[in-house]
């Protein structure tokens, strides 16, 4: 049986190809058992099943703001000002990080919806509450890094590099919208 | 040398069959030492006592600890209020893990100073440096668990960090929490893995024990043991060296548990997790601070973090990038300065990273203040409106040359300690190992003692005092 170690031309043996086949027979079942292990450590199928909320928007005034849960994260809902709407519109695309037309970012204009997470690295900005400081673009201010969002949640200072994240939302009737 | 013979038939048997007895008299008894180390070689045995502490107490800790999000919080409470000395066991483990960062911090500078990084310890250097990723992301892990304020948001803004890996950052990201935020089923992989990675850092440190004793400890002559003339036998020389640091060193550690056992760490841990209110500042532990300072140094997201990763990296090719072939720092006049400066930027890394990075330092004031603050103070020593003090400011400088009052940005004095950081491991180093005269290297460790080398006894004997 000596000569089954060499059986073939000089350029690839069987026993060539029989390692070629073993080995990539190996690497299909490593990834194959790997993807699930990966898998499981994704958002889970009942962690996925929250990703819709419905909120009632009727009593928020104009000039205030209200924050829901929304897959764990906060979402800001601001009833925006006549000014705070005219200032978010007059705004020089030009003058932007990461420009965007207010007309973009919102449904309704007298509502803005986005997720209050800064995108820098993820603090939740202040400026929600009257009390709260909301920078020099009337918006909100992150107090971890110092970005400042003007009144359509777009960036205009600090570290962040792109603006509030809008989030998916319908308005499913004057009072009621559902987000996500 | 020859094994050893023990009285012990068991031993004996044993010994026979698996020889780990011969093992550890080999490694751990005769084992051959530089006879002329001095203190600073106490703290790797140091390092391998806290990872045992840790180990212990974190074993029991989590016998009694919940990782759930609604329940974690308070079974910490839990420990430290109704379990039998759990209060000592958590404050040993919580101050535990600043002494073991000590411990190492000293063990790297050591390292730094004598040249331990060069040939033939670089992979010695670099499982060390391996160790330490390890540690660091460990502790990072044990800190999410008692579930307050900072845990949440510290995890939160180091988990982001990987949001900046350009096109698949955000998938990263969801993937680490296995959610849409830091969630429960955060707090729960971080918890195994909390509890994993010690046990990885004991197979790491058993390498690093095999490396160490190819070749042997370095010295603080940085010079190659010459034979049996210039070792001792590590027991009894140095197991009682090692003891002695050791009662010294559980006195420094006792004193912070049994006396300011909340002095090390941030007070806003003590409220519970609040996912939609994030707390004024966010400052990690101490230890982490020099890297916190140098990520927010660089106004660029990317770029910061690629910075911060950088700054533990590097280390691991440090050993060619110092080609000098003198390794300790004792013979190098001019690498010394270098070294002394380098320890004076981490200082002042650690303080930049602990504060406001819009905030002023005003050092002849002592004092830190918020830039309003500053450039009102700036604006009445020199009698103009707050918008020209505020320009004449500037980004980065304030300064009255007839108050003597004179303030630097956080962020700017961050960058320049970033700055000297880099610089002196891509420019420093290598060019020193190319100008840099070094003095008279001693021929062998016992030479200058036993009577030889004039020229470099005193240099010697120095050295050797602490020995
Ligand atoms: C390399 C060694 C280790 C380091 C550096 C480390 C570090 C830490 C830190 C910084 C904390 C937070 C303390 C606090 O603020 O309360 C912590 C908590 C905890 N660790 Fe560890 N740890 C280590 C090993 C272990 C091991 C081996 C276990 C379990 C087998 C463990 C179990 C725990 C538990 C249950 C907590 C939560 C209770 C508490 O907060 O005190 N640790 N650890
Ligand atoms: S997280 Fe908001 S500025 Fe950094």
């Amino acid at each position: 049986m000596a000569d089954t170690t060499h059986g073939g031309s000089a350029s690839g043996t069987r026993r060539d190809f029989m390692n070629l086949l073993v080995n990539s027979v190996a690497a299909f079942g490593a990834a194959a058992v790997a993807w699930p292990i990966i898998s499981s450590l994704n958002p889970s199928q009942d962690v996925l099943a929250l990703s819709s909320t419905e909120v009632d928007i009727s009593q928020i005034e104009v000039g205030r703001a209200i924050t829901v849960k929304w897959r764990g994260k906060p979402v800001f809902i601001r009833h925006r000002t006549p000014q705070e709407i005219k200032a978010a519109e007059d705004v020089n695309l030009g003058n932007l990080r990461d420009p965007q037309p207010d007309s973009a970012r919102v449904e309704k204009p007298e509502w803005l919806i986005v997720v209050g997470i800064c995108t820098h690295l993820g603090c939740v900005p202040q400026g929600q509450k009257p009390s709260e400081p909301r920078g020099q673009f009337g918006g909100w201010f992150c107090p971890c890094h110092g970005s400042e969002y003007d009144t359509s949640g777009r960036i205009r200072r600090g570290p962040a590099p792109t603006n509030l994240v809008v989030p998916q939302y319908t308005f499913e009737s004057d009072t009621l919208v559902k987000i996500g | 040398m020859a094994a050893p013979v023990f009285k012990n038939p068991v031993i004996r048997w044993i010994d026979h069959r698996l020889p780990m007895f011969s093992y550890l008299h080999h490694e751990a008894y005769e084992y051959p030492t530089p006879k002329n180390l001095n203190y600073w070689w106490n703290f790797g045995s140091l390092a391998g006592f806290m990872l045992i502490i840790m180990i212990v107490t974190g074993l029991v800790l989590a016998m009694q600890y919940t990782p759930h999000v609604d329940y974690a919080f308070n079974s910490v409470e839990r420990i430290m209020r109704d379990v039998n000395w759990g209060w000592l066991l958590r404050y040993l483990h919580m101050n535990g893990a600043s002494m073991f960062f000590l411990v190492v911090y000293i063990h790297i500078f050591r390292g730094l100073y004598f040249g331990s990084y060069k040939a033939p310890r670089e992979l010695l250097w670099q499982l060390g440096v391996l160790i330490y990723l390890l540690m660091m992301a460990t502790a990072f892990m044990g800190y999410v668990l008692p579930w307050g304020q900072m845990s949440f948001w510290g995890t939160t803004v180091i988990t982001n960090l990987f949001s900046a890996v350009p096109w698949i950052g955000d998938s990263i990201v969801t993937l680490l929490w296995g959610g849409f935020s830091v969630d429960n089923p955060t707090l729960n992989r971080l918890f195994v893995l909390h509890f994993l990675l010690p046990f990885v850092i004991v197979a790491v440190v058993l390498m690093h024990i095999v490396a160490l004793h190819r070749f042997g400890s370095n010295n603080p002559l940085g010079i190659d043991t010459k034979g049996p003339q210039d070792t001792i036998p590590f027991h009894p020389y140095y197991t009682v060296k090692d003891m002695f640091g050791l009662g010294i060193f559980l006195i420094f550690y006792a004193f912070w548990v049994f006396w300011a056992p909340n002095a090390l760490g941030d007070p806003v841990n003590y409220e519970v997790a609040n996912p939609l209110s994030t707390p004024e500042h966010i400052v990690p532990e101490w230890y982490y601070l020099p890297f916190y300072a140098i990520l927010r140094s660089i106004p660029d997201k990317l770029l910061g973090v690629v910075a911060m990763f950088a700054s533990i990296l590097i280390l691991f090719v440090l050993p060619w990038l110092d080609r000098s072939p003198v390794r300790s720092g004792t013979f190098r006049p001019v690498f010394k300065w270098f070294f002394w400066l380098l320890i004076f930027d981490c200082v002042i890394l650690m303080f930049c990273g602990k504060y406001p990075p819009e905030a002023y330092w005003m050092p002849f004031d002592f004092q830190i203040v918020d830039a309003d603050t500053f450039t009102d103070r700036v604006a009445e020593l020199r009698g103009v409106s707050p918008d020209e003090a505020m320009n004449a400011v500037g980004e980065m400088w304030g300064v009255n040359a007839a108050s003597g009052s004179f303030g630097i940005k956080i962020v700017r004095l961050g960058q320049l300690g970033t700055l000297y950081y880099f610089a002196y491991f891509l420019i420093v180093l290598p060019l020193l190992s190319i100008f840099e005269r070094p003095r008279q290297v001693p021929v062998s460790i016992s030479k200058p003692v036993l009577g030889g080398g004039q020229s470099v006894a005193h240099a010697t004997a120095k050295s050797m005092e602490k020995a």
